[in-house]
């Protein structure tokens, strides 16, 4: 987190801002002022404490009475579940759906950490690396050795572009391997990329409302960024979730 | 050199820009097919999703650049 504490000490040295848009980004221990070390419970452990926990309530709690006529919460669940099985179904096809519940998981993960972030004062955890990298690795990871368990060497023939003119096949090759080992740093980046980025804008027209002259646009401004933060707070979880879908088509089925 | 990081921040910003450029690209090719043909639309709303996601990525990368370049160099 060597950035947010810069982005601190930044933030005494400025001239304008009376505090800094990174800020918000700070790692901080709950209890205490002291280091931040590996076990110690930091404003990121209650935050994804509490979208576990939510998830939990929607999911567990909202679903137990199991009506016919489903009360709201279950039907906001079962929305949820219809939406993302669909999803899974249209991309990555029948035999994808052994793995739905993996992906079920980490679209309800995101959603909920996101929209837990919009709430003012509280702390995005998507916005961090440290939380997204692990996740696209996972992704990664599982999707490169489901190819190989399921498929053998035959896996390799992602690469191999059997389509292409047989000249221009090795240079295909070549970008198409950057390409995969690309897909996890891209995976991770553009989750936190947009959450960090947003909420970022946010608190740099948060910092103009100090000044009286553009208060009033600068209010409309964030209000107006707020809406699309909620759009991109759902759509970069539908974005994650469904590029997942792709890499495990990809693995399932890796001839072009 | 004190202020050159914040000048190549800034152009690195610049990327941002270019990259809405192409997300708009994608979403108005879609909008301008969808319309020729309204039946096909619904099914091709993943794909759009993640040729926006694509495009968008790489805006984010030079975000990103111009972010070390402010905080971490």
């Amino acid at each position: 987190m060597a950035t947010e504490t810069h982005g601190a000490e930044h933030a005494t040295e400025g001239t304008g801002l009376v505090f800094h848009p990174m800020d918000q980004f700070i790692v901080k221990p709950l209890f205490g002022h002291g280091d931040v070390g590996l076990f110690t419970i930091t404003n990121v452990t209650l935050w994804l404490f509490l979208a576990i926990v939510a998830i939990v309530l929607l999911m567990v709690v909202g679903t137990s009475r199991r009506a016919i006529v489903p009360s709201r919460s279950q039907s906001v669940a079962e929305l949820a579940y219809g939406f993302v099985y669909k999803m899974v179904e249209d991309v990555t096809g029948k035999d994808g759906l052994k793995y739905f519940p993996y992906i079920m998981t980490l679209f309800m993960f995101i959603v909920f950490a996101n929209f837990l972030g919009l709430i003012p004062m509280s702390f995005t955890t998507t916005s961090h690396f440290a939380v997204t990298v692990p996740l696209a690795l996972a992704v990664f990871i599982g999707v490169t050795v489901l190819g190989f368990v399921k498929n053998g060497p035959g896996f390799l023939g992602l690469f191999w572009v059997s389509s292409a003119p047989l000249a221009l096949r090795p240079i295909l090759a070549i970008i198409e391997v950057i390409s995969y080992f690309v897909r996890p740093m891209s995976h991770s980046i553009r989750l936190a990329g947009n959450v960090m980025a947003g909420h970022a804008v946010i608190k740099v027209f948060a910092g103009f409302a100090a000044l009286a002259a553009v208060s009033p646009i600068s209010i409309l401004a964030i209000t107006a960024m707020y809406g699309l933060e909620v759009l991109v707070a759902f759509i970069q979880a539908y974005v994650f979730t469904i590029l997942t879908c792709v890499y495990l088509k990809d693995a399932l089925h890796p001839s072009h | 050199m004190e202020g050159i990081q914040f000048l190549g921040a800034g152009i690195a910003g610049l990327g941002t820009g270019i990259a809405a450029l192409g997300v708009g690209n994608v979403a108005a090719n879609f909008l301008a097919g969808a319309l020729r043909n309204p039946s096909a639309a619904g099914s091709q709303t993943a794909t759009l999703f993640i040729g926006i996601a694509f495009a968008e990525a790489l805006g984010i990368f030079s975000f990103l650049i111009a972010l070390l370049l402010m905080f971490a160099v």
